[in-house]
C-alpha cells in the first residue's frame, strides 16, 4: 500500500485544487482502476515483419510474457488493448494500421517496436516506406532497436505500466463527453497519400506546377 | 551510371555445348552476351524456351529478371534455367528499346515465370506480351512509375551512390524529411490532381476474382451466367494465419476453393532499390532481414554471388565456419516450420513452444560469434567477421550431439503418427511433381513432391562437396510429406553438422585484408544457395564501382507461392491456412 499513501501526500494539482475531497476519491478509483487494468493489457495479435518473430519469442517460452500478463494475444483489434507495431510499415500496408487502430475499442496503447516502426529504420530511404507508424497513430512506447530483444520489449511493456499507473480515471479521454475522433484512413493513389494532408498538398503541387511553368518559360 | 558497362572492350560470352546448340538451331537469332549467356531475339524467344526446356533438358527456370542499362538504351531480362540431374545454368537473355519495353512472356512454358514477370513488370515496368493476369504484384495499381529503372527516383533520393557525401566523411545528417521538397517519404505527379483521389485497386482485384475462364473457349465470363453462388472471400493481410502481412483473396463455392489469389507486397521495403544504392558491404546487414528467421544462409548467398565477381574463396576454417552456421540455420527455420505447421493445424503454441526452446540453444551460439541472435551479418567477403572459440565449438558439439538429436525425436515421436496430422495433412494441398517443376518451387516444396534437386548437391557450393548426406527426398508433395522432408533434413543437417564441428581446422578466417569498400571488377554473377526455404539466389551486375549496378534477389518464399493457387484449389478453405503453413513462407523474403 506504499504506492496509496504516496498518492496522499502528492501535491494536488492547480485545476484541482477547489475539489479536494473529489480528487482523493478520483485518485483512489484510480489507482485501484489502473492496477487492475495495468496487468492484463491483452497486445493484438499482428507481425508486420522481422521485430514479429522477436515478439513472437517475447511471448514464448524463455521470454514468457505471461509473467507480465500479456500472453493473451487476441486476432481481433476489437478485444485488443494494445498494439505492438512490430517491424516496417510500408505504404501498401499503413491504410489496414490505421483501420486496425480505428477499431480497437478504448482504452488503447500502442508500442512501436523497432527502429523501422519509430522512424523508418534500415529501410527509411525506401519507396514504399513510411517514415515511422507515429506520423499517423500516437504512440505510447518506443522501443529503440533492430530488432529489440524480447527483453527490450518486456521492459518497454513496464514502461507503458507506469504510462497506466499515471492516468486519472477523470482525464482519460475515453470518458470525456461524445464521442472520440476516428484517424482517417490513408489512400493509396500515385503514392501515399494523408486525407489530413490533402490542402498542404494541393498547395505544394501547384506550386511546383508554377515553379515548373516558369522555368519552361524562361527556357523557351 | 559513371562507368558504363561498355566502355572497355566488355568480353562476350564463348558459345561452347549448348549455348553452341542453340546458336546452331536457331541462327543469328542467338547472339552471344556480355559476360555469359546468349541473348535471344524476341520473335524467336518463346520457340527457344520451348527448345531450351524440352530438347535440351534445362526443365527448371530458377530465376527471371530485368536490368535497366540505361546508357545502351535497352532493357535485358535474364533467365537462369538448370537441369534437374544438377550442373551451371544456362543464362540466356531478351533485349528490349527502353521505349518499347516489351517481351514475349515465357509462363505458357514454364508457369514458374508468372510472379517473377508480374515482378519486373510491377518495379522495372517492362510488358510480357502474352501474360496472362500482368498485374503489378509488390506495389499496388496507380503507383506512379516503376521504381526499378534508374532514370525513376525515390523521394528520399539524395545520391546516386552511398557513402553519401552529406554524411560522409565529415558525418552531418539532416533528417531526410527537412531536405526533400514533400517533407516526408511522398511525391506526387505533377499532372495529378489531388481532388480525383480514389481507392480502385481492390476493386480491380475483386473484379478479377469474380471472373471464370470458360473451359472450352478460355474466354472470361460474369459468374452471373453460370448461376452458381460463389463468394470471395478475403484473407488477410491482418489475419493470424497468414504468417505476416499476406493476403489472399480466394473464391469459393461453398467451402470449396476454386481460385486463390496472393496478394502481397505489404512488407515491400524495396531491399533492391536500396541494395543499388548500397556498398556491397552494405549489402550484408540488409539480406540478414530477408528472411529474417535464416539470416546467417542469407549472408552465405550473397557472400557466394559476390566472391564469384571477385573471384577469391575464403580460407579453411572460414569455410566450415560458414557451413556450420548455415546448417544451424536449416535446423533453426525447420523447427520453427514446424512448430508453426502445428500451430496453422490447430495445436495452439504448444508444439511451437517445444521447438522455439531448442532454437534459442542455437540463437545463444550464433550471438556469442556474431554477437546478434538474429539479425547475425556475420559472413564477409572472402571469410567471416568473427572467429568463435573452443568452448564455442564444445557447446555446439554438445548440441548436435545430445540434446538436438532429442528433441528432433521428440517432435518426429509426438508429431509423425498423431492420427490428427495425418487426418488433416495426407493429400492435402498436393502437388504433383511435374507442376513443382514447372511452377519453379525449390527446396522442401521441390523435394516433397518427389525431385531430389537440392543445390547444394546439383551445384556444390562452398565445402558441400566434402560432406556425406543424403539429399531428403519424399513422393507424395502434400502436406504431411512437406512436414515429414522437414524433419528428415534437420537429421541430414545433423549429419553435416558432426562431420564439420570434427573436422574443422584452425586457421584464418578471412582471405585478404578486411575491406570497408571492396572494388568488385565488372561482370554479371549468379549466386545460388540452398536456403531452409529452397534456392535463394543473387544476381549481381558490377559495373567496376563501388555499388552494385543491378542487385536482384531470387526469393525462395516469393516463387513457391506461383504454386499456392494450384494446391489449393479443390480443398477447403480451413485448408488453405495448412497449405500456406507448409510451404513456409517468411514476407521478408517474399515481398522483400
Ligand atoms: S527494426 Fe530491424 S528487425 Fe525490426 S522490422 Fe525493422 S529491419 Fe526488421
Amino acid at each position: 500500500m506504499d504506492e496509496l499513501r504516496d498518492l496522499n501526500t502528492m501535491p494536488v494539482p492547480s485545476e484541482l485544487s477547489n475539489n479536494v475531497f473529489v480528487t482523493t476519491i478520483d485518485r483512489f478509483v484510480s489507482y485501484i482502476y489502473n492496477w487492475g487494468r495495468k496487468r492484463s493489457v491483452w497486445p493484438m495479435m499482428f507481425g508486420l515483419a522481422c521485430c514479429a518473430i522477436e515478439m513472437i519469442c517475447a511471448a514464448a517460452s524463455r521470454f514468457d510474457i505471461a509473467r507480465f500478463g500479456s500472453e493473451l494475444m487476441r486476432p481481433s483489434p476489437r478485444q485488443a488493448d494494445l498494439m505492438i507495431v512490430s517491424g516496417t510499415v510500408t505504404k501498401k500496408m499503413v491504410p489496414q494500421i490505421v483501420r486496425l487502430y480505428n477499431q480497437m475499442p478504448e482504452p488503447k496503447y500502442v508500442i512501436s517496436m523497432g527502429a523501422c516502426a519509430t522512424g523508418g529504420g534500415p529501410f527509411k530511404e525506401g519507396y514504399n516506406v513510411v517514415s515511422g507508424i507515429d506520423k499517423f497513430i500516437p504512440v505510447d512506447v518506443y522501443v529503440p532497436g533492430c530488432p529489440p530483444r524480447p527483453e527490450a520489449l518486456l521492459q518497454g511493456l513496464l514502461k507503458l505500466y507506469e504510462k497506466i499507473e499515471r492516468q486519472s480515471v477523470r482525464a482519460v479521454p475515453w470518458y470525456q463527453r461524445g464521442e472520440s475522433e476516428a484517424i482517417p484512413v490513408p489512400i493509396l493513389g500515385p503514392d501515399l497519400i494523408d486525407p489530413r494532408r490533402l490542402p498542404e498538398i494541393r498547395a505544394r503541387l501547384a506550386e511546383l506546377r508554377a515553379r515548373q511553368g516558369s522555368s519552361s518559360e524562361s527556357s523557351s | 551510371m559513371t562507368a558504363p558497362t561498355k566502355a572497355k572492350a566488355v568480353p562476350r560470352a564463348e558459345l561452347k555445348g549448348d549455348l553452341a546448340v542453340l546458336k546452331e538451331k536457331f541462327g543469328d537469332a542467338v547472339q552471344p552476351a556480355e559476360y555469359e549467356g546468349v541473348v535471344i531475339a524476341n520473335d524467336v524467344l518463346l520457340e527457344a524456351a520451348r527448345f531450351i526446356r524440352d530438347e535440351l533438358g534445362y526443365r527448371y527456370l530458377s530465376s527471371l529478371t530485368a536490368v535497366d542499362y540505361i546508357q545502351e538504351g535497352y532493357f535485358e531480362v535474364v533467365y537462369h534455367a538448370y537441369r534437374l540431374e544438377g550442373g551451371g545454368p544456362l543464362v540466356f537473355k531478351a533485349r528490349t528499346p527502353r521505349d518499347v519495353a516489351t517481351v514475349p512472356s515465357l509462363v505458357s512454358v514454364w508457369p514458374g515465370a508468372d510472379f517473377q514477370e508480374r515482378e519486373a513488370w510491377d518495379l522495372m515496368g517492362i510488358r510480357f506480351a502474352g501474360h496472362p493476369n500482368l498485374k503489378r504484384i509488390l506495389l499496388w495499381e496507380g503507383f506512379h512509375g516503376h521504381p526499378l529503372r534508374k532514370d525513376w527516383k525515390e523521394p528520399y533520393y539524395e545520391e546516386e551512390h552511398k557513402p553519401f557525401s552529406s554524411r560522409w566523411p565529415s558525418g552531418h545528417h539532416i533528417r531526410a524529411e527537412d531536405r526533400v521538397f514533400w517533407h516526408d517519404n511522398v511525391q506526387y505527379p505533377l499532372d495529378w490532381d489531388p481532388d480525383q483521389v480514389e481507392d480502385t485497386s481492390d476493386e480491380l482485384l475483386y473484379i478479377g476474382m469474380g471472373q471464370f475462364a470458360r473451359a472450352e473457349t478460355g474466354e472470361l465470363v460474369e459468374p452471373k451466367s453460370l448461376r452458381t453462388e460463389r463468394l470471395v472471400v478475403n484473407m488477410g493481410p491482418q489475419h493470424p494465419s497468414t504468417h505476416g502481412v499476406f493476403r489472399m483473396v480466394v473464391t469459393l463455392d461453398g467451402e470449396t476453393i476454386v481460385r486463390l489469389e496472393p496478394v502481397m507486397g505489404y512488407l515491400h521495403r524495396n531491399h533492391e532499390k536500396i541494395g543499388e544504392r548500397n556498398m556491397y558491404l552494405q549489402n550484408m546487414p540488409y539480406t540478414d532481414r530477408l528472411d529474417y528467421i535464416c539470416s546467417m544462409s542469407n549472408n552465405l548467398g550473397y557472400a557466394i554471388a559476390v566472391e564469384k565477381l571477385l573471384g577469391i574463396r575464403p580460407p579453411e576454417r572460414a569455410e566450415y565456419l560458414r557451413v556450420i552456421m548455415a546448417e544451424f540455420t536449416r535446423i533453426v527455420n525447420h523447427l520453427w516450420a514446424i512448430g508453426f505447421l502445428l500451430n496453422d493445424l490447430g495445436a495452439f503454441f504448444t508444439p511451437a513452444l517445444y521447438a522455439i526452446e531448442e532454437r534459442e540453444l542455437i540463437l545463444d551460439l550464433f550471438e556469442e560469434a556474431a554477437g546478434s541472435r538474429m539479425m547475425c551479418n556475420y559472413m564477409r567477403f572472402g571469410g567471416v567477421a568473427h572467429d568463435v572459440s573452443d568452448d564455442w565449438i564444445a557447446r555446439a558439439k554438445e548440441l548436435v550431439y545430445n540434446r538436438l538429436p532429442r528433441a528432433i525425436e521428440e517432435l518426429d515421436r509426438y508429431l509423425t503418427h498423431n492420427e490428427l496430422i495425418k487426418a488433416r495433412c495426407q493429400g492435402v494441398g498436393v502437388l504433383p511433381p511435374d507442376l513443382a517443376v514447372a511452377y519453379s518451387t525449390a527446396g522442401p516444396v521441390l523435394r516433397a513432391s518427389g525431385i531430389p534437386y537440392d543445390v547444394r548437391r546439383a551445384e556444390p557450393y562452398s565445402i558441400y562437396d566434402r560432406f556425406d548426406f543424403d539429399v531428403a527426398v519424399r513422393y507424395n508433395g502434400d502436406v504431411y510429406d512437406r512436414y515429414l522432408i522437414r524433419i528428415d533434413e534437420m537429421w541430414q543437417s545433423l549429419r553435416i553438422l558432426r562431420q564439420a564441428l570434427d573436422q574443422i581446422p584452425k586457421g584464418e578466417i578471412q582471405a585478404g585484408k578486411k575491406q570497408y569498400m571492396i572494388r568488385v571488377p565488372a561482370g554479371q554473377a549468379y549466386g545460388r544457395v540452398e536456403n531452409p526455404k529452397g534456392e535463394l539466389g543473387f544476381y549481381i551486375v558490377s559495373d567496376g564501382s563501388p555499388n552494385p549496378y543491378r542487385y536482384h534477389i531470387r526469393a525462395p518464399s516469393f516463387i513457391n507461392l506461383t504454386a499456392l493457387n494450384e494446391m489449393c484449389k479443390g480443398h477447403k478453405v480451413a485448408d488453405v491456412v495448412v497449405i500456406l503453413g507448409s510451404i513456409d513462407i517468411v514476407l521478408g523474403e517474399v515481398d522483400r
